[in-house]
């Protein structure tokens, strides 16, 4: 069998084998820092002090993994069927079903919070396109 | 292909076992259940209940446009709604938002003028809102949901399920509703901000809520709060007790286009007597 342009083919082969695993070769040996959540906001010691340990209104796990769900079901229940009080599964507390309300009160810092695991998992919630974000300090930019 | 009668049966058989079987799975499993139900969930305890909110307006009592102004203000303010200008300062028509503005009388009661009929009411402004109409046509277009029927009487409506097609805009026979052009954020002045609402976004209508979420917790509708002495009342229509329905029952009360068949929930009183 005989390759015309054997050279030529085998050089731009090779180039674009080269540009096509780019990303792979650039980030070889870099490992992803995993993200890190500061749950250590005034409002988050306050409950600790208070009740003696850190909670959210689910368990920890739930939160990380539902919490899309969980308030996508908060958002129908308040506006559609106007309820508005959410009862803890795991402690039987008593939650105002608001992002800014409720869950921006505790984690009032937003970038060190929210943004910091959706950056990582490259998704964008539209949530703040419409609900207000707490004020954050400069020095808090990350 | 050819098929003898045992062949026949044995597929029929096995085809209405499968049917039965799907047709238990479907009456077992719903499609779509609401995701939190009591006790889950619950109202917020101090919320006010009605059977049906509805609100009267004695324009008679807004003496100056300073009167009229608070009342917009207020309402605007807490709701983060955006005031669009123009570069000489005049409203800004393309992209205004309004929840509670000023009408003509030819405009709020098209069709009672008269050639002879009072200049002051012919010239006075009129508070108008949205009606929270019984049976209203926005609800009825809306292909999403996205606005809807509370129990209460209230046209509500889910941000989150706006998709802008505006049907509702157009059936709307009041004007109560406007389309967000642009991002409302860039008119919002961040220093009145309510820091408890929502803004909107780029691409939703949005109107009056009657004041859905303060009523949830226990307040009156901010614009009935901001309004002088006697001049806007809010209750349940449905309550013989309440306020409003006093008003509507021991004097003539007029609410907007009737004709339309749209119970409009908003009663006006034009006249001067006190009351209440």
């Amino acid at each position: 069998m005989k390759l015309y342009d054997g050279g030529k083919i085998l050089i731009g082969l090779m180039v674009f084998v080269g540009i096509a695993t780019f990303p792979f070769y650039y980030n070889i040996g870099k490992v992803n820092a995993k993200p890190e959540l500061k749950t250590d906001t005034p409002a988050i010691q306050a409950w600790e002090k208070q009740y003696g340990k850190k909670e959210c209104v689910e368990s920890k796990e739930y939160m990380r993994s539902e919490h899309m769900q969980l308030l996508n079901n908060w958002r129908d229940s308040v506006v559609r069927d106007m309820n508005r009080q959410y009862v803890s599964m795991t402690s039987g507390r008593k939650f105002n079903m608001s992002l800014q309300n409720g869950c921006l009160e505790c984690h009032s810092n937003k970038k060190q919070f929210c943004d910091q695991c959706h950056n990582y998992m490259a998704v964008k919630p539209y949530c703040f396109d419409c609900h207000i974000q707490p004020m954050e300090k400069e020095e808090n930019k990350s | 292909m050819s098929m003898d009668r045992r062949q026949f049966l044995k597929i029929a058989g096995i085809s209405s076992i499968l049917g039965f079987g799907a047709s238990v799975a479907s009456a077992t499993h719903t499609i779509w259940e609401p995701g939190l139900k009591p006790p889950q969930v619950e109202p917020n305890p101090d919320g006010l209940i009605a059977k049906r909110w509805a609100m009267v307006v004695d324009m008679s009592k807004f003496k100056t446009d300073e009167d009229i102004k608070k009342v917009t203000t207020a309402c605007h303010q807490t709701h983060n709604v955006p005031d669009f200008r123009n570069p000489d300062g005049t409203v800004d028509k393309k992209f205004e938002i309004k929840w509670i503005w000023e009408e003509p009388y030819e405009r709020t009661f098209p069709g009672s003028e008269n050639k002879f009929m009072s200049e002051h009411i012919k010239d006075m402004p009129f508070i108008v809102l949205c009606n929270h109409c019984d049976n209203p046509p926005c609800v009825r277009v809306c292909p999403t949901q996205a606005t809807f029927k509370l129990p209460n009487g209230i046209t509500m409506q889910d941000m989150h399920r706006c998709i802008g097609c505006r049907f509702c805009m157009a059936a709307c026979p009041y004007g109560s509703r406007s389309f967000n052009w642009t991002d409302p954020r860039k008119a919002i002045n961040p220093a009145t901000e309510n820091k408890a609402y929502p803004t909107r976004t780029k691409g939703v209508v949005e109107k009056c809520t009657f004041c859905t979420e303060r009523l949830q917790v226990g307040k009156l509708p901010a614009c009935v709060e901001a309004a002088p002495k006697g001049a806007m009342f809010f209750g349940d229509i449905e309550d013989p007790n309440s306020e409003v329905r006093k008003i509507v029952t021991s004097q003539l009360t007029i609410r907007r286009k009737p004709e339309l068949g749209t119970g409009p929930a908003v009663y006006y009183v034009i006249g001067g007597s006190d009351h209440a």
